[in-house]
């Protein structure tokens, strides 16, 4: 991998000294450490994106951060000063964005973020004029289940999240929509990712006896409480979050799933969505790729994020190339300005659309409710 | 809280305890006997349940390219010194480093992995597994043996961090689950116990025991026990201290792989799993002061009754409540023992 990296920068260094110009984008990705179950399928998505746009060829330069701050923060320094890169791509988790939007700023470079807390790109001020992002916010996805809940009867509802920043702004989202809603939250419990039991969170919860019971976890560490709830004989709704859309989930948690409700991208269930479903396309056709490269079934949501950021450049480059060359300050304020301006384009996750107080643009097309059953995903209407 | 939850608590707590309290035991056996802190302890826990869970899933346990590893490199390590020893040692060195992984490595690749009866898998498990402890004393402890114990603990470190980065690449970056030994559930009045925690906690016991009865009764036992209370003059009657070593590693091996094995149905495991669980024997272990094994266990016991309950009350602080225990439990040991330096 090393490598090919090495060769791959020898090239481009060849490249950039000939005639031709060419778009050299900089990749920070979680692809070891805690975030590792979305960074690695982020990181093949990135083999995957487009070599060339408008006729100019694009480099990647792809660093792992380790699902670390420090890392992340000194991969998007290098990018900046040794790659000279024009545009910046990641990182996997919220801690990782945040920290990088300080030098995407003061170097003016424009950045899109993976990872799913509003905070990243809300509100756009001075600094976060240069981020934007790519997963639907914890907000939307909140209201779909919040909705969901409302219109099937649930009055009560306990609350199980990650005792870090997914469970945090899961739990504060959560709350305050509830709150507006008119449910009545009536227990809030944290756990960690590597804890091997939840049997006290799990006992506290029922002892009052919610009609639903929402989980905040990503990945397959997400199971560890609905097996726990299932095995003390809780029989009411249970709702997971997007971050369990993984087929890894599916086979740790196995048959206590059954019946368990979670919004997601339609990337999700794409061959389910109905034909005049402007998603439907797009999604199969990053879902073709990603299986084409990696084998049938491989395929997860997080690497779609990835993929939609490929989609913001087709859009927008073209448009910067009209006003300077890559590599320049110019390219890249025309860059973002571009992505700033992108309309109506298909990603695997939702249309975006773009504006200047508004750098994630996806709408209510980008989520879906999705049912677990037989052992698959089945799309709720 | 009413009887019946604090009952459940007590069981999830005993369970989880248990397994603690044989990584604790493990831990205080490699201190005594190496004065190594082995934090690596976990990651055994990890591998031995990952690589269960491999197996189960009919897939080559890729555990085996380590042991292979491994062994070529305790073999060119050893090399020099057996050659000029000649003969049969040669053989010996060949036959355990290098033509025990590789055939092993055939073993398992011409075995249907997946049909296997489950003490077959476990079985299979601990043989890729379990050698790994006493070709890692070699390869990375023995050669720094009579370092500080600082030094040790740092080497410690690295070789924890090499082998999470090792398990990251050996079984991604998802969990597995392994199915129960027993389906079975007994209801006992109010509450209701599955087998697999029945097995947890028997198997920890006779594990107890077989290792008070190794120590207690046989002559490497006691070579070890010797080893522990005074390495020089252990020495002096003959125990070679790179022999006790290797013998503690395969111990600690054992053990952690087996606890792995025994808590892989009861929770998901993650290649990064094992370091928290090794910590909470850590924890247990520094209540024992790394030295007694009776009190290493019962406080590793608590270290598990105690999450259980802080996970009802107050379970954003759970691990906050466990690992400030260290606190009050140093300050206790300070003052009440009298220091005695260790020469080195």
């Amino acid at each position: 991998m090393k490598l090919k990296h090495t060769l791959l920068a020898a090239i481009g260094l060849a490249f950039a000294a000939g005639v031709h110009a060419q778009i050299t984008v900089g990749v920070t990705v979680s692809a070891t450490g805690p975030a590792a179950s979305l960074g690695i399928p982020e990181r093949n998505t990135v083999d995957l994106m487009p070599k060339e746009i408008a006729g100019q060829a694009i480099r990647y330069v792809v660093l792992d951060d380790q699902s670390d701050t420090t890392h992340a923060v000194m991969n998007i320094r290098r990018f900046v000063s040794d790659d000279k890169v024009d545009v910046v791509l990641g990182s996997t988790t919220t801690p990782n964005s945040l920290a990088m939007i300080d030098v995407a700023a003061e170097s003016k470079t424009p950045m899109i973020s993976w990872a799913a807390s509003s905070t990243i790109v809300e509100p756009v001020d001075d600094k976060k004029r240069w981020v934007f992002k790519t997963p639907q916010n914890d907000q939307q996805m909140a209201t779909a289940i919040l909705e969901h809940m409302s219109n099937n009867n649930v009055k009560t509802v306990a609350f199980i999240g990650f005792a870090d920043a997914y469970g945090e702004g899961w739990w504060n989202q959560f709350s305050t929509l509830a709150q507006v809603r008119g449910l009545n939250v009536v227990s809030s419990q944290r756990y960690n990712r590597t804890d091997t039991s939840v049997t006290g969170q799990v006992l506290q919860m029922m002892a009052q006896r919610p009609d639903a019971v929402l989980i905040a976890g990503s990945g397959t560490p997400a199971a560890l409480p609905q097996k726990t709830l299932k095995e003390r004989g809780y029989n009411g709704k249970i709702y997971q979050t997007h971050g369990v859309a993984n087929n890894d989930f599916l086979r740790v948690c196995g048959r206590d799933c059954e019946g368990t409700f979670l919004p997601a991208g339609p990337v999700l269930v794409a061959a389910q969505l109905p034909d005049d479903n402007p998603v439907k396309a797009s999604a199969l056709a990053y879902i073709a790729a990603y299986e084409a490269a990696h084998g049938a079934g491989s395929v997860s949501t997080f690497g779609a994020h990835a993929w939609d950021s490929g989609v913001l450049l087709q859009a927008a480059v073209p448009e910067a190339l009209k006003v300077a060359q890559p590599g320049t300050a110019e390219f890249r304020s025309a860059l973002r300005d571009a992505l700033e301006n992108v309309r109506e384009a298909a990603g695997a996750h939702g249309i975006f659309n773009m504006s200047p107080t508004d750098h994630l643009g996806l709408d209510q097309r980008a989520r879906v409710m999705v049912e677990i059953k037989d052992g698959g995903w089945k799309l709720v209407n | 809280m009413d009887f019946q939850i604090a009952l459940i608590l007590a069981q999830d707590g005993i369970t989880n305890g248990a397994i603690y309290a044989l990584l604790a035991l493990a831990l205080v056996l490699v201190f005594a006997v190496t004065r190594v802190i082995f934090i690596p302890q976990g990651e055994f826990v990890a591998y031995g349940a990952l690589t269960l869970a491999m197996i189960e899933n009919g897939v080559f346990p890729a555990t085996a390219w380590l042991l292979l590893g491994a062994g070529v490199i305790v073999t060119a390590l050893d090399a020099g010194a057996v050659v000029r020893a000649g003969g049969r040692r040669v053989m010996m060195l060949a036959g355990t480093h290098l033509l025990y992984p590789a055939l092993l490595i055939g073993l398992l690749w011409s075995m249907p992995l997946k049909d296997l009866p489950l003490i077959g898998q476990v079985l299979v498990t601990l043989l890729v597994v379990v050698p790994m402890g006493p070709m890692m004393y070699r390869i990375v402890y023995q050669p720094i043996a009579e370092a500080p114990v600082l030094v040790l603990l740092i080497v410690s470190v690295a070789a924890h961090l090499a082998l999470v980065g090792l398990g990251l690449v050996f079984f991604g970056a998802e969990g597995y689950r392994t199915s129960p030994f027993s389906q079975a559930r007994f209801e006992i009045g109010p509450m209701f116990i599955t087998g697999q925690t029945i097995w947890v906690v028997l198997s920890s016991l006779v594990l107890i025991v077989a290792l008070a009865m190794f120590f207690g009764r046989t002559i490497y036992g006691k070579a070890l026990r010797a080893t522990a209370i005074n390495r020089n003059g252990a020495r002096l009657m003959g125990i070679s201290p790179a022999l006790a070593g290797k013998l503690t590693f395969f111990l600690a091996a054992l053990i952690g792989v087996l606890s792995g094995v025994l808590i892989s149905p009861i929770t998901t495991i993650y290649y990064d799993s094992g370091f928290l669980i090794g910590l909470k024997g850590f924890v247990g272990a520094i209540i024992g002061g790394l030295a007694s094994y009776p009190i290493a266990a019962a406080g590793a016991l608590m270290v598990g009754l105690l999450e259980a309950f802080s996970s009802f009350w107050a379970s954003a602080y759970k691990e906050v409540i466990v690992f400030t225990l260290v606190i009050p439990v140093l300050l206790w040991r300070s003052l009440t023992t009298h220091h005695m330096e260790e020469e080195e």
